[in-house]
């Protein structure tokens, strides 16, 4: 019903100003052939609105900040994420600076100079000068940036495997996600797509002697501050593996095995305990009490209360569900983690039952 | 003498269509002449453009409650909208053809095609265009492309739902997804005729620019449109075929069993037999023309500010050849940047590095055009028409998403926010919002050049650009915010699972916003329509100016020039420039010296 409201709103008021213009052209005298030019009159009035344009960006811009920047994503769950959220804070303060500053001089310049019949503009065609500084700043300013991002991207996609480094296979199919071990051997079995039959869903080739023991799984376990090699697959369509906490993402591809690597490091515990995570979820929990109250009201079961974790969205459009195709991803003590796979099947005790 | 007299006879040889007979349809349906072509192409792009923002508007509603039950979607939706709820099919085929429609139909057809049409002609000094038989092909290519599109939303299983950028294989497999049956057919088949509409477009624009200038046009007095509609047609011209090459080559894998793009693939229980293919192969293709395309989009919206920002300011662009360098700049380097749309696609991550380098270069081109275009109002005696608020509103749009496009561009950055929302805003404001400001701004201030001196009605100009300015940063600012805190794209609802549900209220402050702003194009829409039979004729050169438009018949002629063509003798922006002793104008008590104006005793050559 609000919603119809709003839409009736915002009708009403389109037909507002719709009338509003008609007044506007009758009330015009007619015959003047420059009627529709803009005079001083209009060049003042808008020269004003102009500044109160930018004076609009700018709250706007801080209203944003001061409202919303609580949706943000929390701090880093992995190591290079630190780089990439430093690197974004240092992009991010010279964007708003150079921001605020040029739209300034662009309203305030419009404001400034609105015409009058009585000004003269200055004839100012050239200044080389000016030119080449304003050339050369850029310059400076995006080498810097441009060496600093390359920096971080070469770190983080050129990660050197060692024996300690996991080997996790992300299955990307329509629509859900799976995680396959390479088990105690750490090595993960041959697969394809054409040998998929029956419980082997994955295509794992079971006549390979490093795909006994991998295990698949669909929810993510990690040990807290072990680098992770992540070897993603798709089974049909593009998909992308996009983990936001930890700032992971890489397309799945079908016909190719693509990968990414990151080292986790705070708990879904620890990070559950994170400020802003908390007040996250306490905001959520507010929208659901409140959305419950209403489905009680109408006969259905009341949400359950939201508890933070991590995960794996899929982010490439990948068909009719892709809103809804994710997976659990738990980041837990070495301990922890070595209880949990210890429960788990292996491909050849799950293909045996 | 004797030089100036052959030019006369040569004028006179271009003129010979004029003194045919014109029937309804030669004048009004397959017409050869430029400035009815140019029509045509603005009025289908418009009817497209209202097509596209409608259906953002719908999916807009869906995003911001995706609870509700609204009956427009039953109407408007048929069976995908039944009971008022959004079929997530629907849904994704709306982002979709919302995004070809914008893209292709309104922006590059509607923007380019319109204004190329209508001023390389009359600012150059030419009878018409090269090819007026071609021009004509272009434009019905352009509207069979554009019937063939719209057809496609009324397919059994619907129109194409894969994404503007349609990558295979979920564009390839009508088993993945119901919009890659017939929908997805037509939508390449459309396409294809849409690329054979733009490449003669832009061999014409190309060839006329070069051989038809007239006496005394040489290229550094060419007005910055010009120079923008010409580098445009050149990077359509390298861009656009392999565009095509990637659609034919995925119709292939689509109906004639070749794996240029397919391989290993277990969908709807069966395998494939394709092999060896790559999707990553057809981004590239993709890119090859997506990128370009951006600037496609966006150079002649450019063009358009440069010439109204000038006219408007009454002062000449500030470097004018630093303007002509950084659309060179630009169009250079928009072929060498497709890769940063692939950074996490799983290309080599060296070739990330390349692409990166080349992308945050594209930055200073694009700052100096920003600045030049600040300067360029510092000291001016600004006349804000509707046209000058359009361009003003473009500089401030195209400065905010292009600081953003530095973060994108950023290779290492985008990992996080690569396919968010924040993507989605950035791309909005720096083409989507800019270039359609563009073309705002060119109707509002060629519309007396195109319906014959009938002029837009200026208030409503204003509100429409007001409630626009106000609306586009109401919509795109707050989704960066949502990007920010991971919100993926073409998510048919946000609230499937519980992490984004404190993003709803953004969500609903930017529908309203989008509403708003929707809200305002019908008025411009009635200003349009109303001022076309109905809008004050203004004067012959109403905002002043000085390019050759001006001094072309305000009737519709063949030929646009009565007599001669008119010669050129200085660069198009003598604007408030003064005399030797700098006591009044050039030309006393006006503020412009038109092109055609030779030299005067009393004033001082420019280097152009």
């Amino acid at each position: 019903m609000t919603a119809f409201l709003v839409v009736l709103v915002i009708i009403l008021f389109g037909v507002a100003i719709w009338q509003m213009g008609k007044i506007f052209q009758l009330s015009k005298g007619k015959s003047d052939t420059t009627s529709q030019i803009a005079n001083d009159k209009d060049n003042n009035l808008h020269g004003w609105l102009s500044l109160m344009f930018v004076l609009f960006v700018y709250a706007l811009a801080f209203y944003s900040h001061w409202k919303w920047s609580n949706v943000f994503l929390p701090q880093s769950a992995s190591e290079h994420g630190v780089d990439i959220d430093q690197l974004w804070l240092i992009s991010m303060v010279l964007i708003f600076v150079v921001g605020i500053i040029t739209q300034w001089l662009l309203f305030y310049f419009s404001f400034k100079y609105r015409g009058k019949k009585t000004q003269r503009a200055t004839f100012y065609a050239d200044n080389d000068k000016l030119e080449f500084i304003w050339t050369i700043i850029p310059v400076i300013v995006l080498a810097g940036l441009i060496i600093y991002g390359l920096f971080t991207w070469t770190d983080i996609m050129n990660f050197d495997e060692d024996e300690d480094t996991m080997v996790i296979e992300l299955y990307a199919y329509q629509f859900d996600w799976r995680a396959r071990y390479g088990g105690n051997d750490n090595v993960l079995g041959e697969a394809n797509v054409r040998l998929i039959e029956g419980a082997n869903t994955l295509g794992v080739d079971t006549s390979d002697p490093n795909a006994q023991d991998d295990i698949i799984v669909n929810e993510l376990h990690l040990p807290v501050g072990k680098k992770v090699l992540f070897k993603m697959r798709s089974q049909d369509v593009l998909h992308s593996a996009y983990m936001p906490h930890f700032r992971a993402q890489m397309n799945c591809v079908p016909g190719m095995i693509t990968q990414f690597a990151f080292t986790p490091t705070i708990t879904t515990e620890e990070m559950r305990l994170d400020p802003e995570v908390i007040g996250k979820v306490q905001r959520i929990n507010e929208i659901r009490r409140a959305n419950s109250e209403k489905l009680v009201a109408n006969g259905d079961e009341a949400l359950e209360p939201y508890e933070f974790d991590y995960m794996l969205l899929c982010n490439k459009i990948c068909g009719n569900n892709h809103y809804n195709m994710q997976m659990k991803i738990v980041v837990e003590s070495e301990e922890e983690y070595n209880a949990w796979i210890k429960e788990q099947a292996t491909l050849a005790e799950a293909l045996k039952q | 003498m004797s030089a100036h007299a052959h030019d006369h006879v040569e004028d006179h040889h271009d003129d010979h269509g004029h003194h045919h007979k014109e029937t309804f349809v030669t004048k009004y349906i397959f017409s050869q002449d430029h400035k009815m072509i140019s029509k045509q192409y603005l009025i289908t792009g418009l009817f497209m453009g209202i097509i596209g923002i409608a259906m953002s508007m719908l999916f807009r509603l869906q995003l911001a409650w995706p609870d509700k039950q609204f009956g427009i979607y039953e109407i408007l939706l048929g069976k995908w909208g039944a009971d008022g709820i959004m079929d997530p099919s629907v849904y994704l085929a709306l982002v979709t053809i919302h995004g070809t429609i914008m893209v292709f139909f309104v922006l590059t057809a509607g923007l380019s095609g319109t204004f190329s049409n209508l001023l390389i002609p009359l600012q150059i000094g030419a009878r018409d265009m090269a090819s007026g038989f071609l021009n004509m092909i272009s434009y019905w290519l352009f509207f069979l492309s554009s019937v063939i599109m719209v057809m496609s939303l009324f397919v059994e299983a619907g129109p194409a739902s894969a994404g503007w950028t349609i990558y295979p294989p979920l564009s390839a497999l009508p088993q993945a997804i119901p919009g890659s049956g017939a929908g997805m057919t037509l939508w390449l088949v459309s396409m294809a005729i849409f690329i054979a509409s733009s490449l003669l477009g832009s061999l014409n624009y190309i060839v006329t620019v070069i051989n038809l200038r007239t006496k005394g046009m040489s290229m550094t007095r060419l007005p910055l449109t010009i120079w923008a509609f010409f580098v445009t047609a050149i990077i359509g011209v390298v861009s656009f075929p392999v565009l095509l090459s990637a659609a034919l080559l995925l119709i292939m894998d689509r109906s004639f069993g070749t794996s240029f793009f397919l391989s290993d693939i277990y969908v709807a229980g069966e395998v494939l037999h394709n092999q060896g293919g790559s999707p990553v192969l057809f981004e590239h293709l993709f890119w090859f023309l997506g990128h370009p395309e951006v600037y496609i989009v966006l150079l002649p919206a450019l063009g358009i500010t440069s010439e109204i920002i000038a006219t408007n300011s009454r002062k000449p662009i500030f470097g004018y050849r630093a303007m002509v360098a950084s659309i060179l700049a630009i169009a250079f380097l928009s072929t060498i940047v497709w890769g940063h749309h692939m950074f996490i696609s799983g290309m080599n991550p060296f070739l990330g590095s390349v692409f990166t380098f080349t992308t945050l270069l594209i930055a200073i081109p694009s700052a100096v055009k920003a600045f030049n275009y600040i300067t360029t109002l510092w000291k001016g005696n600004l006349q804000l028409n509707p046209a000058m608020l359009f361009s003003i509103g473009l500089v401030s749009t195209f400065i905010t998403g292009g600081l953003t496009g530095i973060i994108l561009g950023d290779s290492a950055l985008d990992i996080n926010v690569h396919d968010t929302y924040f993507v989605v805003a950035h791309f909005h404001l720096v083409m989507g919002i800019s270039a359609l400001y563009g073309l705002f701004a060119g109707v509002y201030h060629w519309f007396p050049k195109m319906f014959e001196g009938r002029m837009l009605n200026k208030n409503l100009g204003y509100i429409h650009f007001w409630v626009t300015a106000i609306g586009a940063y109401g919509v795109f600012f707050p989704m960066h915010f949502i990007g920010m805190a991971g919100l993926p794209r073409r998510y048919y609802t946000n609230t499937a699972f519980p992490y984004f549900d404190d993003l709803a209220n953004i969500n609903v402050v930017i529908t309203i916003f989008a509403f708003i702003a929707g809200a305002a194009q019908l008025v411009f829409l009635y200003n349009f329509i109303s001022s076309m039979f109905f809008g004050k004729k203004g004067p012959k050169n109403p905002w002043k100016s000085n390019t050759l438009e001006w001094t072309a018949e305000v009737k519709h002629i063949h030929g646009n020039w009565d007599g001669p063509i008119p010669h050129v003798h200085r660069w198009p922006y003598d604007y408030s420039k003064l005399n030797k002793d700098e006591s009044d104008y050039v030309i006393p008590g006006e503020d412009f010296v038109p092109q055609t104006m030779p030299l005067q005793d009393n004033e001082e050559e420019m280097n152009h």
